[in-house]
């Protein structure tokens, strides 16, 4: 990465504020890498940010979360909204390539000066994606983006990132393949602000709903009450009394990405969810929580640089162990005393 | 007389061999790369087939006799003994008047069916002013827009006596309305008019990308071309059924069959659904086939494709009447498979894949022209692909008997193995709720990606040779001269679109277009009428098919690569 | 540390064959870059306008149908007067040897004709990032 120097950055930073893409594109590609050049620019830029509304979509693979981003787009774009999209895919643990295809359902929106799609791959991140991601954002932000999508990889690890990095999260589910019961498994509904059952018009989305209203808000559908969706958790004792308030609780909407039924409420309960979190003062406090997750994953990516830079993490492991094979301590002895000498001694330099 | 095969006793034969024979050999030489032992589909070659690996007792079950259910050995009696194929070359490009002259070439050739390529803008739906044809008019087919430019391309040609094919999907209804307009203008009678549409709007979702519509409308107005054709077109085939282009999509010869089954399986089903008997339209599908070059498992392919669509029919839709359970089939030779280096060494293989679909039994074919992988073919080329299929039917002898592959041990074993696992994939779309579901959940894309990319792996690595590519290379290639399109030709068309859109009464187009999209509001309405009406007022395609775009709106292609 | 270089495999014009374009879009993220896919039916606008979204690198255009004459400049030029000139875009598909030396003249930097492998792909790319042609 070519050294930029301060004058160029802060050229590249009035150009993101001035909303051209060129500038926004190469700023994320610089917070992306996250070398220097990137956290600067984050703090030259950093005054900019907030302005926007951050929504995480997040759901099983298959549940159509880019085609309902490509819906939301749409109808964020009827009210004149200026929306900027992350949408994120795995890279390939063995090459570290990565293929990007969420935006190929996004195309009508490629001319659209008024949107920017970002693919971003997870580039073997642990945790550090949210930094990326969030600095994506924030430079979004920054360029006048007023509502930001960010698209999850799927379920699995990210659904903690993904409430520390959105204010308001969606869950998009599918009916069948037992998706339903997974999802109730898998840890997604304690995340959601919205839930949306996608692909509305496929046999047990009505079923989805219900359980999810059920689940979530302690609702019972008198229609399918007995149905074997219902048997077993109610069997067990669940009471309605252990649901919070029904206006706290996620609000669970049908809707169908490939026809656009349903979008339009979609995006209505979405408003009225931010506009509640804003007067509960949830919203404040979820981006106080952000801006100190920011903090940290900060410190940790410094200190994992350190580390680096002196071979104690992501270099060679054989010259590691080769040291630690001459030395009788037991490992976290042996780590204890090589990092205080590191720290000590002249060559632990600056962080 | 001789005894009749004692199996127990080949067997134990077969076993000896093996141990003394074979063994040894292989000790000595254990063989080509495992890559290159298997078929082009993957599928691993037994180094011997012999009486053991089939049964004669299931003889009539699984081949019977020609023209006879299961039809595994043709869908005629006699086969090519009777008449030979259809040689049918695809042709089509830049104006009308060209494309004119090239079919009237072709029929002064000894051709005997014609089958028209039309060019992109044509098969999306749009006119030749349409901004996103910028580069494409005339390209890669004829360009129409409007009555005017199909009355020139069937000028002199007499449409009660030659058989038409139109590649054309998305738009097929109106290209057919303009197709019987021209008819009636000539006093030819509707009921005699032979061809077909190729109206298969499932394999453009999932190998071809000419899509307009969703799924669902698309397959309305497949539905009312069904109806159409059974009512007003007796001799008309309403679909062509084509796994051509999902296996040039990089599809197996498995997948091939599998996917284009399970399509017309969801084609039948619609047309069950919008009332008409099965025995009333089954007789107007036909099917398209690709002929590639692994010899063996291509006839394979064709004779497993047959025994399954009948089965299929008589079996699940409970077909009653023979034409509706026979697999009849127009192919055309792979075009992927041609090289662009040593363009020549492409006539020997289109020479194997013609062979391929003539020892299959195809009812027409089209043989590619040895220089389509650089650019359109040239007069010259064109030529030798269709003496190809001649030298085929006159010289070869294959013609001259029934399906002479049958009892070839590894020809009936490939024949029982691609039935298995095609019908394997039949059961999975099946649960996945039909082909409609499983586009758009987008599995059959990935199976086809997914096939597609181990294949060319494959190539890349050296494990499957082709000669000029990637083994037996030339340095330096000669230059050839090829067939240019006229750069003048788009101005000439958008000249013509101009003069009609001038011309015509425009009250009476808007009058026609609106009763369209009226009419396509309404479910139940066969939209073949008012389009009718709409072509004979010189509606331009895309103007038609922007009312349609309007009431149906337009598909997006799932997220698969 | 090398940059992990972004490219578009993108689609103009009609043509619907993406076989190709898929098969080099995979082969490149087994060979470690990052690929953003366009899908077909692209138009030249919306192909520049989603490389620079993307920040990317290189453009690898793919086209069947024969309208590379009018689509491959015409994105080249569109990269200009967007201030991205530094984007590579190299094309691939059914193209005649006499159209080769007009589309580089017009700032296409490769043509890749049928037969290419993977491998001389990807060794264009590198020579482009030895070049300093991509930053």
């Amino acid at each position: 990465m070519p050294s930029r120097s301060e004058s160029e950055l802060t050229a590249l930073a009035q150009r993101v504020k001035a909303g051209q893409p060129r500038a926004v594109a190469r700023a994320i590609t610089l917070v992306e890498a996250g070398g220097g050049a990137g956290e600067d620019l984050v703090d030259l830029l950093h005054g900019a940010f907030g302005a926007a509304r951050i929504i995480g979509v997040t759901g099983p693979p298959g549940a159509g979360k880019s085609t309902l981003v490509d819906g939301l787009i749409t109808e964020l774009r009827r009210q004149e909204r200026r929306v900027g999209v992350l949408a994120v895919d795995p890279s390939s643990p063995f090459s570290g390539g990565a293929l990007l295809g969420d935006r190929l359902r996004m195309g009508r929106h490629a001319e659209d000066r008024a949107v920017f799609i970002r693919s971003m791959a997870t580039r073997g991140h642990r945790g550090g994606l949210t930094l990326a991601t969030t600095e994506a954002a924030g430079i979004l932000d920054a360029a006048g983006f007023d509502t930001i999508i960010i698209e999850t990889v799927g379920v699995g690890q990210s659904e903690v990132e993904i409430m520390s990095t959105a204010d308001a999260v969606m869950v998009v589910l599918v009916p069948g393949a037992g998706d339903d019961i997974q999802a109730l498994k898998a840890g997604i509904m304690e995340i959601g602000d919205i839930y949306v059952v996608n692909k509305a018009d496929l046999a047990g989305a009505a079923e989805l709903a219900a359980v999810l209203r059920f689940a979530l808000r302690g609702e019972v559908d008198p229609d399918i009450a007995d149905s074997e969706y219902l048997g077993t958790e109610h069997a067990a004792g669940y009471d309605p009394r252990d649901y919070p308030a029904a206006q706290n609780a996620p609000q669970i909407l049908l809707a169908s990405a490939l026809d656009g039924s349903g979008l339009p409420q979609l995006i209505e309960a979405l408003d009225q969810r931010l506009a509640q979190l804003d007067r509960s003062g949830e919203l404040a406090l979820r981006r106080r929580q952000r801006g100190a997750a920011a903090l940290e994953r900060i410190a940790q990516s410094a200190l994992r640089g350190w580390l680096a830079e002196r071979g104690i993490v992501a270099g060679d492991p054989q010259q590691l162990l080769r040291e630690f094979d001459s030395d009788s301590r037991g490992p976290h002895r042996f780590m204890r005393d090589k990092l205080q000498q590191l720290t000590r001694s002249r060559e632990g330099g600056d962080l | 007389m001789s005894e009749p095969i004692d199996l127990e006793q080949l067997e134990t034969a077969r076993r000896e061999w093996d141990k003394t024979v074979l063994t040894p050999a292989l000790e000595k030489n254990p063989g080509r790369d495992e890559a290159a032992l298997r078929t082009a589909s993957n599928i691993p070659l037994q180094p011997l087939y012999d009486p053991t690996s089939d049964n004669p007792a299931t003889y009539l079950e699984r081949q019977g006799f020609p023209g006879c259910y299961p039809f595994t050995r043709g869908v005629q009696p006699t086969m090519y003994r009777g008449r030979l194929w259809t040689m049918r070359q695809y042709a089509g490009f830049g104006t009308a008047e060209q494309t004119n002259a090239r079919f009237r070439y072709l029929l002064d050739q000894g051709q005997t069916g014609l089958s028209v390529a039309f060019d992109l803008p044509t098969q999306v739906g749009l006119d030749s002013d349409h901004s996103l044809a910028l580069g494409e008019v005339g390209k890669v087919g004829v360009a129409i827009d409007t009555l005017r430019d199909m009355e020139a391309l069937l000028a002199e040609i007499p449409l009660d006596e030659v058989s038409t094919s139109m590649t054309i999907n998305a738009p097929a209804a109106v290209l057919l309305a303009m197709y019987i307009v021209v008819a009636e203008s000539q006093d030819a009678d509707w009921s005699k008019l032979r061809g077909t549409i190729q109206n298969d709007i499932l394999k453009e979702y999932v190998a071809r990308g000419t899509y307009i519509f969703p799924p669902g409308p698309s397959m309305r107005l497949i539905q009312n071309t069904f109806e159409f054709c059974a009512r007003k077109l007796p001799k008309w085939n309403s679909i062509s059924v084509s796994g051509y282009h999902i296996r040039e999509a990089g599809a197996t010869a498995v997948q091939e069959v599998a996917f284009t089954l399970a399509d017309a399986i969801a084609y039948v089903e619609t047309a069950l659904q919008a009332g008409l008997n099965v025995d009333e339209f089954a007789g107007g599908l036909s099917f398209f086939f690709s002929a590639g070059s692994d010899l063996l498992e291509e006839v394979a392919k064709f004779r497993a494709a047959r025994r399954m669509w009948a089965r299929i029919m008589k079996q699940r839709f409970g077909a009653q009447s023979p034409r509706s359970m026979t697999l009849r089939f127009h192919s055309q030779t792979s075009g992927a498979a041609l090289t662009a280096q040593q363009p020549d060494n492409n006539v020997a293989r289109v020479t194997l894949h013609a062979l391929a679909a003539v020892l299959g039994g195809t009812q027409s074919l089209h043989t590619n022209s040895r220089d389509e992988a650089l650019a359109l073919p040239s007069q010259e080329s064109v030529q030798i692909a269709l003496r190809t299929q001649q030298i085929l039917a006159h010289e070869s002898g294959v013609a001259n008997t029934v399906d002479p592959l049958a009892g070839s041990y590894v020809v009936e074993a490939l024949t029982d193995e691609i039935e298995a696992q095609a019908h394997d994939y039949l059961e999975r779309i099946a649960s996945m709720g039909g082909m409609v579901q499983a586009i758009e959940a987008g599995y059959v894309q990935r199976e086809i990606a997914d096939a597609a990319y181990t294949y060319q792996r494959q190539l890349e690595d050296g494990k499957r040779i082709v000669v000029g590519v990637n083994r037996f290379t030339t340095a330096d290639e000669p230059h050839r001269d090829l067939m240019r399109h006229d750069p003048g030709l788009r101005e000439a068309q958008l000249a013509r679109l101009a003069d009609v859109r001038f011309e015509r009464n425009e009250q009476a187009v808007l009058q026609a277009l609106r009763a369209l999209r009226n009419a396509a509001e309404q479910p139940g309405e066969n939209l073949m009428y008012p389009i009718i009406d709409c072509v004979r007022r010189y509606a331009t395609l895309g103007e038609i098919c922007a009312e349609l775009r309007r009431v149906f709106g337009e598909h997006t292609q799932p997220g698969v690569v | 540390m090398t940059k992990r270089l972004r490219i578009l495999i993108g689609k103009p014009g009609l043509d619907g064959h993406d076989r190709g374009a898929k098969f080099i879009a995979r082969g490149l993220r087994d060979a470690g870059y990052e690929v953003i896919y366009t899908g077909i039916r692209q138009t030249p606008e919306s192909i520049v306008s989603t490389a620079i979204q993307e920040d990317v690198d290189l453009i690898g255009l793919s086209l069947l149908s024969g309208a590379h004459n009018e689509l491959f400049p015409r994105i080249v030029q569109l990269l200009r007067e967007q201030d991205a000139a530094d984007i590579v875009v190299f094309g691939g598909g059914i193209i005649p040897e006499e159209d080769i030396e007009p589309l580089k003249q017009a700032g296409v930097r490769a043509i890749f004709t049928p037969g290419t492998t993977l491998n001389t792909i990807i060794e264009f790319i590198e020579s482009c990032r030895q070049d300093q042609k991509v930053s």
